[in-house]
C-alpha cells in the first residue's frame, strides 16, 4: 500500500524560535493584534510503501528519530493516510 | 616527519583550506579528506572543518552525518584519537552523536561575525592542552546556528566532567551558560564554535588559535618542542 505522509517539524517547548518571535513581533505593524505563540517549522511531504498502516507509521517514525528531526531540539508530529489510488 | 591531519570535507565545506594553512604554520601538513572516501589514510587528528556540508539542508549536520568517511571518523575517535570539529564541523559532530547537545539558531536571529574573547575553561582537552585555565583567547566567529543547547542533566554532567572546553566572555548567540566549545568523556573530541584556523596570524588580527592547533598536535603525540 502506499501512504501520503505530512511530517510536521516544531522546535521543543523552550529551545529557543527567534524566527517566531521575528514574525511575531512584526505582526502588529501590519495591524495584526492580539497574535501570541507563533512557532516556526517545517514540512516534510512523501509517500512511503507499506504493508499496512501500523507499518507504515513505525517506518516513518523510525525515519523521525534518525533523521529528519533532532531530538534535541525539535518534535514531529506524523500525518499519514492511505493514498487515493486512481480509477 | 610532519604530522599528518586530515581536513574533512563534504559539498559545502569552504574552510579547509584555510586549516590547511593554518597547520602548515604550525608544521604540520593538512590532508583534504573528501566526504566520499571511506578511510583517513594514516591519519594523526581529525579536522572537521567549517563551511555549509550539504547545504546545511535539513538541519546543519543532519546529512553530513552520513557520509561515507564519518564511519572512519567516528572510529578514529573511538581509538582516542584527537578530532576537532570547528563552526559547520561542531554542528556535524553533535549530529554525529560523537559529542552531546545541538546547537539552534543565534538569539535574537542575528547571524553573527566579528571577533570574540574565549576563556579557557579546562586544559584538559584535544585543543587546550598547551594552555593555561583562565588565558583569555581571541578568535573570530562566523555562525548563524552556534547556539548550545543541551538538555538539563547533560549541562550538569558537562560541568561536573570539566567538559566545557571554552566559553564566551561576552555571550554573542544565547549558548547556554556561554559555552563556545566542549569535549567529549575521553577529552579527545572537541566542538568549537569560533574559528581559531583564522586568528593564526598577527596581520589578521590575532594569533590565538595557535595554541589550538599546538594542542591538537600534542594530542596527537608529536613533539612540538622544534616549533617553540
Amino acid at each position: 500500500m502506499t501512504f501520503d505522509v505530512v511530517v510536521d517539524v516544531q522546535l521543543r517547548p523552550g529551545i529557543a524560535d527567534p524566527q517566531g518571535a521575528t514574525i511575531e513581533r512584526a505582526l502588529p505593524a501590519l495591524g495584526f493584534e492580539g497574535v501570541r505563540g507563533v512557532g516556526v517549522g517545517k514540512s516534510i511531504r512523501f509517500t512511503v510503501e507499506a504493508d499496512d498502516e501500523a507499518g507504515a507509521r513505525a517506518l516513518v517514525q523510525d525515519m523521525c528519530d534518525r533523521f529528519l528531526t533532532n531530538p534535541v531540539i525539535e518534535d514531529a508530529t506524523v500525518s499519514l493516510r492511505a493514498a487515493q489510488t486512481a480509477g | 616527519m610532519a604530522a599528518d591531519i586530515a581536513v574533512i570535507r563534504f559539498p559545502g565545506t569552504n574552510c579547509e583550506f584555510d586549516v590547511v594553512e593554518a597547520l602548515g604554520s604550525v608544521g604540520a601538513t593538512g590532508r583534504v579528506v573528501f566526504h566520499d572516501e571511506t578511510s583517513l589514510g594514516v591519519a594523526d587528528a581529525v579536522v572537521v572543518a567549517g563551511g555549509f556540508a550539504h547545504g546545511d539542508y535539513l538541519r546543519p549536520g543532519a546529512i553530513a552525518r552520513f557520509s561515507p568517511i564519518m564511519d572512519a571518523v567516528r572510529s578514529f575517535a573511538e581509538q582516542g584519537g584527537p578530532v576537532l570539529g570547528i563552526c559547520n564541523g561542531f554542528q556535524v559532530l553533535t549530529e554525529a552523536h560523537l559529542l552531546p547537545g545541538a546547537l539552534q539558531k543565534n538569539a535574537g536571529l542575528k547571524f553573527r561575525c566579528g571577533e570574540a574573547t574565549l576563556r579557557v575553561e579546562t586544559a584538559r582537552s584535544a585543543i587546550t592542552n598547551r594552555a593555561t585555565v583562565g588565558d583569555l583567547l581571541r578568535i573570530p566567529i562566523n555562525h548563524f546556528e552556534g547556539n548550545y543547547t543541551c538538555d538539563d542533566d547533560t549541562l550538569a554532567e558537562l560541568r561536573a566532567d570539566d567538559r566545557i572546553v571554552v566559553r564566551y566572555v561576552d555571550n554573542p548567540n544565547g549558548s547556554v551558560d556561554d559555552i563556545a566549545g566542549i569535549c567529549n568523556a575521553g577529552r579527545n573530541v572537541v566542538g568549537l564554535m569560533p574559528h581559531p584556523e583564522r586568528a593564526m596570524h598577527e596581520l589578521l588580527g590575532s594569533t590565538d588559535g595557535r595554541v589550538m592547533f599546538e594542542s591538537l598536535l600534542s594530542a596527537a603525540g608529536v613533539d612540538l618542542s622544534p616549533i617553540g
